[in-house]
């Protein structure tokens, strides 16, 4: 079996996000880059089947030379093979096409995203890139079997989850549940030692549709002061009266 | 030319987002001179939607299609496209509609900008606001496509009345589903009990919590108030509660009009999957809880004692307004 996992370069979950340049751009300014959480359950899930199924893993990033950081700690965690396709990304539908060039040339039977990025959280590039190839898709994806060309999956739906039964080639769009938090694996010095060894080639962007642009950021409007209340009777009374939300 | 919705349903009847999704596509409609027509799947209770400013609905009746299916919604919900030369698109933000959203962007070569809190900044150039980097900011998106999809999140725009004579057709489904073969084999959902979802009201309860089988009064007072419960990450990584009600930057998101957080000290990631909510109370020990800076009510106390005298308030509160 082979599998690409797609791997988005976003800013560390603790992040402060600021916006520079008039509010045009994000500020990468002291901000901490690594792989996309949703991506990183995906990963993992691929090393397991490169551990118990004899996969062979690939991850691809859109974007420029400065992910390439983040592509080799996912090299040390121990995908085999890396793709860099060199554009920024800078819109869903465009980053779905360039990954679909590297699909139809790689000939993958499964390939992994995640549910979304943490950055722009666009949600759709896994369902693109599933269309543009012909692939099946399955989203929010929290379990993942594969015996041969039988897929047995479990995804998330609002209260509660459902099982579903489809086949390779396959795009999975991934979160937490396709293992665990306790399974993310933290690179070790042989892996990450390994890891400037293996392949990463830099890919030129194919033409294709910039659908939308992102203009203007703004950030949310700073939070009042906290009221406190004395006892859970004056709560009450605030929520009722005040908010107005019971 | 009109402007397309997608409401969704459930046994029949019209979720709360597809109230928001109509109302929000009537505002749009108003915007570029034109009606609303809907598409449904297998609804009951189609004139409803009238109420909302819709004045055509599509109503797909395929048995084919009573569960949900990506590929097949998304297959019709674009023959509805063609057929009605929609060139806006307006759709809900739950788990299947975001499912579904990218199949329709691919097949329609149409940009789609999701989480829209707001009507469109402007309609030439075609301008969104949306969350962005998981609640910690917005991003006005501008679509270039002929064909726009706009995800509307929960629990922003809000639904709103505002009648027009409405009119019924009943049409057949494309039950083309050759381009994703995925079949439910099993769904396994809380039945009768509020989804973190939709709920008006979330009950969310982290470490301070000090154990799984301390959990019993979380979940009498989300009965109490007809509220979801949900929890912090550290208490799904421990095992604690369920994944699906870690709510955060990497699990779901929330934007009830009432959240209460109790024994949640307020990690950046938290606060940012949390704040969309409207109203954000906390119930901690620790004054220096970081939580207490993104609140806008407070209890500092202990759980144990506080969280016990407010179902007994809340009953009482219950029993006196109904």
């Amino acid at each position: 079996m082979k599998i690409l996992v797609c791997i988005s370069n976003v800013p560390d979950t603790t992040s402060k996000i600021n916006f520079t340049d008039g509010d045009t751009k994000f500020d990468t300014n002291g901000v901490q880059f690594v792989i996309n959480p949703n991506d990183e359950f995906g990963l993992t899930r691929a090393m397991w089947f490169k551990e118990k199924q004899g996969a062979t893993v690939h991850i691809a990033t859109v974007g420029g030379p400065s992910v390439e950081p983040t592509m080799r700690k996912a090299l040390a965690i121990g995908a085999d093979e890396a793709f860099r396709i060199n554009v920024e990304p800078t819109d869903g539908f465009y980053v779905a096409q360039q990954l679909a060039e590297v699909v139809k040339n790689g000939g993958y039977d499964l390939v992994i995203g995640g549910r979304e990025s943490i950055d722009y959280n666009g949600g759709m590039v896994p369902g693109i890139l599933a269309s543009l190839t012909n692939m099946n898709f399955i989203n929010s994806c929290i379990n993942l079997e594969i015996d041969g060309n039988n897929v047995t999956a479990v995804r998330e739906i609002d209260g509660g989850k459902e099982k579903l039964s489809s086949a390779l080639p396959l795009v999975v769009g991934g979160q937490k549940g396709l293992v665990e938090e306790s399974d993310l694996r933290i690179p070790n010095m042989r892996g990450i030692m390994m890891a400037r060894k293996k392949s990463l080639s830099v890919i030129e962007p194919v033409d294709g549709l910039k659908a939308t642009e992102d203009k203007k950021f703004d950030k949310p409007a700073p939070k009042g002061q906290v009221k406190l209340a004395d006892s859970v009777d004056q709560l009450v009374d605030l929520l009722h009266n005040e908010a107005k939300v019971i | 030319m009109s402007v397309l919705v997608y409401t969704e349903s459930e046994k029949g009847k019209f979720k709360k987002n597809a109230l928001e999704a109509a109302s929000y596509a009537s505002a749009v409609a108003k915007m570029l001179d034109t009606t609303v027509t809907a598409i449904a799947f297998n609804s009951t209770e189609n004139e409803s939607l009238g109420e909302y400013g819709v004045s055509k609905v599509m109503n797909v009746s395929d048995d084919s299609l009573a569960t949900f299916n990506a590929g097949a919604y998304a297959a019709s919900i674009a023959e509805a496209v063609k057929s009605t030369d929609a060139k806006v698109v307006i759709l809900s933000s739950s788990t299947d509609t975001k499912y579904l959203a990218p199949l329709l962007s691919a097949k329609l070569s149409a940009g789609y900008a999701p989480n829209v809190v707001q009507a469109p900044d402007s309609t030439s150039p075609f301008m969104v606001k949306r969350t962005a980097f998981s609640n910690k900011g917005f991003a006005h998106t501008q679509i270039d496509t002929e064909i726009k999809i706009i995800g509307v999140s929960n629990n922003a725009f809000g639904a709103h009345e505002n009648k027009v004579d409405v009119s019924v057709e009943e049409i057949s489904g494309t039950a083309d589903n050759a381009t994703n073969d995925t079949k439910s084999v099993e769904i396994d959902k809380v039945v009768g009990k509020a989804t973190i979802a939709d709920a008006d009201i979330v009950v969310s309860a982290g470490r301070g919590m000090k154990g799984p089988e301390n959990w019993g009064m979380i979940e009498e007072l989300a009965d109490v108030l007809g509220a979801a419960t949900a929890c912090s990450k550290p208490v799904s990584d421990l095992g604690w509660r369920p994944h699906g009600e870690h709510v955060g930057q990497t699990g779901k998101p929330v934007a009830s009009n009432l959240y209460i957080a109790i024994g949640i000290s307020g990690a950046i990631q938290h606060l940012a999957g949390v704040s969309a909510s409207k109203t954000k109370v906390v119930i901690n020990n620790d004054p220096e809880a970081p939580f207490f800076k993104a609140a806008d009510y407070g209890i500092v106390g202990d759980a144990f004692e506080v969280v016990p005298q407010l179902i007994e308030k809340l009953k009482d509160f219950k029993a006196q307004n109904g």
